[in-house]
Parts: structure tokens; sequence; C-alpha cells
């Protein structure tokens, strides 16, 4: 049984909004199972000793001090912007009033 | 819609609420959370901006230690456990206020856990339960143009501000709260209270919701006694003290319309409307969401060993709640006036006028008699009436040196609302001082005596009470600028009579 569905491919492309073409769906589903099966054979030698790692280097802690340092102007910040307006960055309407916080 | 709410009364006699507080602190920290851009209020658009609060490539994040110091101290003052390691989160959304397309958070592994707020309502300590603390970064400003009002809907296009993005913010969620009754909405009101005076104790935030540094969500939910809890919105855009307490009565009235008319409560986001009370649905979600969150790999995990926090803990300062306590009893006020002072908001105003040289007594009347009344009248906080502790001492210190009368030192205070300076200045530059010279007043004294022999014989003829009629005429003639007491023993020195 595939690791992944093509449905499944399809909803995580939905939320990543990457349009994938119906032929795409098929080769990336096929790609990613095989990664995901890769993958499991990896967690089946994982002894029970070996946490789940999400870091690779072994650091806590790596903070700075609460200090200010110097900024963008804002000409160089709108820079790459594809459209600024009253310094600000133009996107087109959004209709999802879904925010983070 | 024109559906006939119930009565309040009848609601809580039928249903039981349930209710639950989201709150998001910014913190006053000098830099953002991940970069060391400034984080001062009101700057030009896109001038606090960096490649990492931009998101651009290649930038990576690296936390402010005074942010997660700040986070530790909230949580242990809100008797939490502090997590000995935990991670950052990625919540992944896309909209254009985070430049990034996610927002670094926490998710599983919050930075404290399970602590709790007492609150005092009505006289009552009811403790609220903390369901976690957490750290995350604020997001940037969209503003809405093209459309009629300015408002999302009807935008052609959006255009942004990342100066807030990246600035610190603290999120605490209290555990659900049953059992408050009639008293839910005090109950709302009265931890968002304690906890914004827990805040500002602490020094790490100015904690003011009508600029946003204190935002707050409301959750609400009715069931019928003994049964399962009932399914809840949140109510968001909830701007002030008194909009907490109005939002979740708003939301319990209707809910408990729907629920009478066998109609079922959907989960939803609600915005709360400031100048109607009521709460409006937000945009149905047509699919549930889907964040995505996974370990930050950007930042390494954060493990606050045990000597850090327990010296952090060491350092907490005295909070509100003892500080009520043992300034109640230096104060010499019953619960009742502490419960007046504290209903008022005046505890830090009262605390700090003592500290300028007042008496306590003098404080509490000025701040729980003219300034609260001018507070009430103007519709603002009193902290924000236009008058400074210093002020009050000040004016006080005036009229206990004779200089000002009750009178003549509320229309000084007349004028330090509207901003002439302080006190003194203005009674020296409107001529307000009290007439001290006993020539000036002497000769007004005599006048009045010659301007009203009848009352001045009546005087002398034992009739003490009559004087009353020649105090007012020199009053008068000085325009309120006379110490009453000083202009009665002089005319009464006059005519030869004893007081």
């Amino acid at each position: 049984m595939a690791a992944i569905s093509r449905e499944e491919v399809a909803h995580l492309a939905r939320l990543s909004r990457l349009a994938v073409t119906e032929e795409e769906l098929d080769t990336f589903a096929g790609q990613l199972d095989v990664i995901l099966q890769s993958v499991a054979q990896v967690g089946e030698v994982a002894a029970a000793d070996i946490p789940p790692t999400s870091h690779s280097v072994p650091l806590t802690n790596v903070l700075r001090e609460d200090v200010v340092t110097p900024c963008l102007t804002p000409q160089e910040a709108l820079s790459g912007a594809p459209d600024a307006e009253e310094q600000r960055f133009r996107v087109p309407r959004i209709l999802d009033e879904d925010v983070a916080s | 819609m024109t559906t006939t709410l119930p009565a309040y009364d009848e609601v809580v006699a039928r249903y039981e609420p349930v209710i639950g507080l989201e709150t998001h602190v910014e913190l006053g920290t000098n830099t953002k959370m991940w970069c060391g851009c400034p984080t001062d209020f009101g700057g030009e658009p896109n001038t606090r901006v960096c490649p990492v609060c931009l998101g651009l490539p290649g930038s990576l994040p690296v936390a402010n230690k005074a942010a997660i110091e700040a986070t530790i101290r909230i949580g242990l003052a809100l008797n939490c456990s502090i997590a000995e390691w935990c991670r950052f989160a990625r919540k992944n959304y896309f909209y254009p206020d985070m430049p990034k397309n996610f927002q670094i958070s926490q998710y599983d592994e919050p930075l404290c856990v399970d602590g709790h707020l007492d609150v005092e309502v009505n006289g009552e300590t009811v403790r609220i339960g903390i369901e976690r603390v957490h750290l995350e970064e604020d997001t940037g400003k969209t503003l809405h143009v093209g459309g009629a009002t300015g408002r999302i809907h009807g935008a052609t296009e959006s255009l942004v501000d990342y100066n807030r993005a990246g600035i610190p913010l603290v999120e605490i969620v209290t555990k659900p709260i049953p059992g408050t009754g009639a008293l839910a909405p005090e109950v709302a009101r009265a931890y968002v209270t304690e906890l914004r005076d827990v805040i500002r104790s602490l020094g790490v935030s100015d904690v003011r919701m009508e600029e946003g540094s204190l935002r707050c969500d409301v959750n609400t939910s009715l069931n019928l006694p003994g049964e399962e809890w009932g399914t809840r919105t949140e109510t968001k855009n909830v701007n002030s003290l008194r909009s907490v307490e109005r939002a979740v009565r708003s939301e319990m009235l209707r809910q408990a319309s729907v629920l009478d008319a066998g109609g079922s409560i959907t989960q939803e986001t609600r915005h709360f409307h400031e100048d109607t009370g009521d709460t409006t649905p937000g945009r149905s979600k047509e699919t549930a969401t889907d964040y995505r969150y996974f370990p930050e790999p950007d930042l390494v995990p954060l493990a606050p060993d045990t000597a850090w926090v327990a010296e952090l803990k060491a350092a907490l300062p005295e909070l509100p709640r003892l500080r009520r306590k043992r300034i109640q009893q230096e104060w010499g006020l019953s619960d009742l006036d502490m419960q007046s002072v504290v209903n008022a908001g005046a505890v830090e105003l009262i605390e700090a006028t003592v500290a300028a040289g007042a008496t306590p007594a003098a404080a509490r009347k000025w701040w729980l008699g003219e300034l609260s009344r001018r507070a009430n009248e103007t519709g603002v906080e009193l902290a924000d009436v236009g008058v400074s502790p210093r002020h009050v001492a000040e004016l006080q210190g005036l009229v206990d040196g004779g200089k000002l009368n009750d009178k003549l030192a509320r229309i000084v205070l007349e004028g330090v609302i509207g901003g002439e300076g302080s006190p003194a200045e203005i009674m020296t530059n409107r001529g307000l001082e009290v007439v001290s010279d006993t020539g000036a007043l002497t000769a007004a004294v005599d006048e009045a005596i010659a301007a009203n022999p009848d009352v001045a014989d009546k005087v002398r003829s034992g009739k003490v009470a009559a004087a009353g009629a020649l105090v007012g005429a020199v009053m008068k003639t000085t325009r309120g600028q006379a110490d009453a007491k000083t202009v009665r023993e002089l005319i009464l020195e006059r005519l030869g009579v004893q007081g």
C-alpha cells in the first residue's frame, strides 16, 4: 500500500498554495511515496532508546541580548517587492480573514 | 436581525456558562523577538524591518533573551511550571501580515504550563486556572484600500507595514472556567484586569488595551445543568475591560436565544462591536484550519536551567493582590473602601500620590471623588484623565498650605486637565491664590460690615450665626479667593464677638 495517497498530495498542495496539475499529482505522489517508504525503513531500525530528533545540532539556549541593531531603509526593504505604495508592500486583496496569533 | 433576546436573569437561571480567555500581550522589549529591530510604537511604515523580520532568504532568527525572561516571569507570576525543555514551532499560513508565510510560535511545548490566578469578584476569590503561557511573534499591519469603507470586504488591494511583525507576543490561555453562573461576565473582566495588573507590575509590557499591547479573545458556551459543556464560540476584537464583560454577556444572551428556539451553536469566530455591544459571525471556514505545525528548524530548543528560573522567581516584585492587602492595612481602609479603590482602578494612582507626598486620605479623596467623576463623564480610564499623581500631591500641598481652598483647588484641577501646567503654575498664572493678605481681607471685611449694618448689629448682640451673611459678602468681593474660616474669624474679631 502506498504511504501517501494522491488525494493527500492534492490536499498538501492546496495547503501550500501550489498549483499542481493532474499529471504532476501522479508524479509527486509516486516520488513522495518513495521518500516516505525510505524514511519508514529508518524508523524501523531506530531503537526505543533513540529519541525523535528535530535538530541535528545538540545545542540549546542560543539567545541574543536585547540590543537594537540597524534596520534596512524603507527603500531597501521595498526594493524586492513586486509592488509598493505609500511606503508599504502592496498585495492583491485578501478575502480570507484567517490571521495568526 | 430583530430576534428578541431573553432576559439575562432567565438565561442564567436555565443555563450554565463556561468561559475561557485567550490574551495576547506585546512585550515591551527594546528589540523584536528574532532580530535587533526596535519595537517602538508609531514609526513611519517599514522603517523597523530587516532581512530577518521580512523573512528574506538566508536570514536566520535568534531568540531575544529579554523576551524569554519576560515570558518566564509572567509564567512564574501566574504560578505556572516552567518547561525544562521546549521548542518553538512553525505555524504555516498564507496571509500577507507575515512575510515569511509562517509565524514562529509554540505549539505542544509551551514555555509555561498549568498555573492559576486568583481574582476577587464581589468579595469572593475565584481561582482561574492557567492552561499555558507561550511566546510567539506579532504580525504586520495591513491596510485595506480600494473598498468603500476601508474594511477587508470590497477592498481591491492591501498595503502592508511590517514594523510590528516580529515583536514578541505572549499568549496566555486560561483553562475552561465553569461554575461562575450569573457572574461569568464579571469574572471575565476581573481576570483580564488582574492579569493586566500582574503584567504591569512585572514591568514587561505597558499592557494598554486601547493601543493593542493587550488583546483579548473570549470563549463562551452554555449548557443545561448536569449536561455536557456546550459548543463554544470565540469572540475577537474585544478592546477594553468593559468590552470583555459586555462580550461575554451578549454572547450568553445570543446563544440562549438560539438554544431556546431549538437551534444549535456553531463553533465559530465572532467579532465584537464596541458601538452596539453585539457580536457578529466572522467568515465561516470552509475547511478546518490546518497550520501544519512542526518544530522550528531555524531555532534550537530552549532549556531554561533551574538556577536561572529560581533567580527570576526570587526577583519577582510584590504582586498586585498581596500589594493591595498590604496597602489596605497601611491606609487603614475597610474591605468596602478598598474595593471601591480597586474598582475605580485607583490603587496605583493613590499609591503614587502618597509617594509624592499626599496623605492616603487626601489622595483617595481626589482620585475617588473629583477625578473619578471626570473620568466617568468623559468615558476614559482614571489614569488617562489628564492629571498625574504628582499633580494631585502638589494640589493637596497647596490646599494644606492654605493657598487654595476646596473650590479654588477644583478650578486649578480643571486647568491641569486642560493642559495649562502644574497646579502651582496655574494658581499663579490665573491669580487663584487664597487672599491671605490680612490688609486686603480686613478692608473687604470692613466694607461688608459697613454695607450690612443690620446684620452687623445682630452679630454684635450675640447672634453669631448671622455672621454667615457677612462671610458670604466677603467671599463675593474676593471672588471666592478667601479662606472662609479666616474671614469668619476676622469678622467676629472686628465686631468684638467671641467665636
